[in-house]
């Protein structure tokens, strides 16, 4: 007796769990189901596999999964709600290597299997490999274990064009003669994760949400691939979901930023400016954390710009503190949110939400730069790029055009920053030298953590 | 492996399996809202790690020492991937979960 019927059958309703429990996620109500859900029919899937009539030893993968279990449950437990980009970073390329080494076995057991299979072999190691040393860049980058910042050279773009060509003519050769063609496919193993590197150093800055979303989207492609070189329906499904899933954030994150995928890919953010970006200058106006209390203390209304710096200094409880002692005394307090901010997508939210603020208080770009002019103080929390005024003003800077919070056109700004250092992409920002801007240098939770003892004492 | 060799009928409904894949997770992520993002981004993330299907077959019929070796090491990535990302995203959404109010610190 064989089980293809109970197995194909279990897949399908793994099938629908995914996608039921997907669509939960569009709700913060029901997410947490909706994972769990979704959770669920990755585990009916696995183990009605495990009734393949090919499978014949367990005891390895027992193992393998004992191990991997044990490694990545004790990672995502231990982990820092801060270290949550650079973690994800790492999960996935950890599927990407898995879809990898699955078509490396499916070849290495049959390279007799077709034209079909072998193309499918191929495509699920090239786009595993780069989503593999992609991810692993991306997690140097976000970890800061490498530089974050773009890293370009001379003939860069005509560098990776070669790279591409090469495996594309080492694709056709292994192709045209798959049983004889070993050291060709190691080649090329050897070259996408070349491939991967080298799509992921030019890119830095605020661009960051947008590579973890593509490479996401891109370890889905590399599931589906692997499904396809085995023929199993439910990898192919799922890949397919995550792929499209990848690919629309994806999209937000670049129409967030008004610019092309391409440029995301290939602008070098930050790194190049066209020359003549207008120099920064003024006088940078700093201010005591007493002082700020008694701006914030005559408001009436205050918006909180938070930014990736809130992350690193783990400043949301207290910020949330601050904001309820405003409110108490009458204060109209908002959190604008712009959707790059910090360094995957959604950061400052689930930031936020750790530290309990309730999400009705957050407030999307859009909604608050149309009502910006009436906010007294807008308070900048360890943000940068997202609120620099040179995306509307300066022509020639590489963020113009870039929707930005426009924190510029309320009555005060008061920026929390470490120094005058620039932001991650590396630009000046004439926010700090404007008539209304004021600076409270300092670590930001320091900083709030004074200005909330300062409303306590009185 | 004969039951893994395709014939053309077989080739043609992967296809469409795949096309209507495409086309369903795009009408349901694309309802997110924007304060979601990075759990759907960690749930999509651990449902890519489906490949620990694929890598549990390849293990279990592995022949000889150097398919044994991909196929466990598949599994181990893979299930790091799985175990990973749903805890990752379950850690994320109960955050969302808290009444306002509690836990002031």
């Amino acid at each position: 007796m064989n089980f293809i019927l109970l197995i194909n059958g279990t897949y399908i309703v793994a099938a629908v769990l995914f996608i039921y429990g997907l669509k939960l996620l569009t709700s913060p109500v029901t997410a947490r189901r909706g994972n769990l859900l979704s959770a669920v029919g990755m585990f009916l899937a696995v183990v009605v596999t495990l009734l393949n009539e090919e499978i014949i030893d367990y005891r390895w993968m027992l193992i393998g999964i004992a191990i991997g279990g044990i490694i990545g449950g004790l990672f995502a437990r231990l982990v820092q709600m801060t270290q949550m980009p650079e973690m994800v970073a790492l999960f996935n390329g950890s599927g990407g290597l898995a879809s990898l080494l699955v078509g490396w076995g499916a070849y290495h057991v049959m390279p007799l299997a077709g034209l079909f299979v072998m193309t499918t072999v191929f495509l699920a190691v090239l786009i595993g490999g780069v989503t593999f040393s992609g991810s692993l860049i991306a997690w140097g980058k976000l970890s800061e274990r490498i530089p974050g910042r773009p890293m370009l050279f001379r003939g860069q773009t005509l560098l990776n064009g070669v790279l591409v060509i090469v495996i594309l003519i080492g694709g056709s050769l292994f192709l045209s003669a798959p049983e004889t063609s070993y050291p060709i496919f190691l080649g090329i193993i050897l070259l996408s994760l070349v491939l991967g590197v080298m799509v992921v150093i030019p890119i830095g800055g605020a661009d960051m949400p947008v590579v973890i979303s593509l490479l996401n989207s891109y370890s889905g492609i590399a599931a589906c691939a692997a499904g396809l070189a085995i023929t199993n329906n439910i990898l192919i499904v799922a890949g397919a979901f995550v792929g499209a899933s990848g690919i629309i954030l994806t999209n937000v994150m670049c129409k967030a930023m008004n610019r092309s995928l391409y440029n995301v890919l290939f602008g070098g953010f930050g790194a190049v400016t066209k020359g003549a970006a207008a120099e920064v200058g003024g006088e940078v106006k700093a201010i005591s954390a007493q002082d700020t209390y008694y701006i914030l203390e005559a408001a009436s209304a205050v918006a909180f710009v938070p930014g990736y710096g809130l992350a690193v200094s783990q400043a949301q409880h207290v910020l949330k503190e601050l904001g309820d002692l405003l409110e108490e005394r009458g204060i109209e307090v908002s959190y604008a949110i712009h959707p790059v901010a910090g360094r995957m997508p959604g950061h400052m939210n689930v930031l936020l939400a750790e530290a309990d603020v309730p999400y009705e208080k957050l407030i999307e770009m859009e909604q608050i730069n149309r009502r910006i002019a009436n906010i007294d103080v807008c308070v900048i929390i360890g943000a940068n790029d997202i609120v620099n005024p040179a995306a509307r003003e300066d022509t020639n800077s590489s963020i113009y055009g870039m929707p930005i919070i426009e924190v510029d056109r309320s009555k005060t700004v008061i920026v929390l920053k470490r120094s005058m250092a620039p932001g991650f992409a590396g630009i000046d920002n004439s926010l700090f030298y404007k008539e209304n801007s004021r600076m409270l240098f300092g670590d930001a939770k320091g900083s709030i953590g004074e200005i909330v003892a300062e409303f306590k004492n009185v | 492996m004969d039951s893994q060799i395709c014939n053309e009928a077989c080739l043609i409904c992967m296809g469409l399996i795949l096309v209507l894949s495409i086309f369903i997770g795009f009408e349901v992520i694309s309802k997110v809202p924007s304060r979601l993002h990075t759990p759907l981004m960690s749930g999509s993330n651990a449902i890519s790690g489906i490949t620990l299907v694929g890598a549990v077959i390849a293990v279990g019929s592995a022949w000889g020492t150097m398919s044994l070796i991909l196929g466990t090491l598949a599994v181990v990535f893979a299930t790091v991937n799985v175990v990973g990302g749903y805890v990752v995203t379950d850690r994320m959404l109960q955050m969302f979960q808290k009444k306002p109010g509690e836990g002031k610190q």
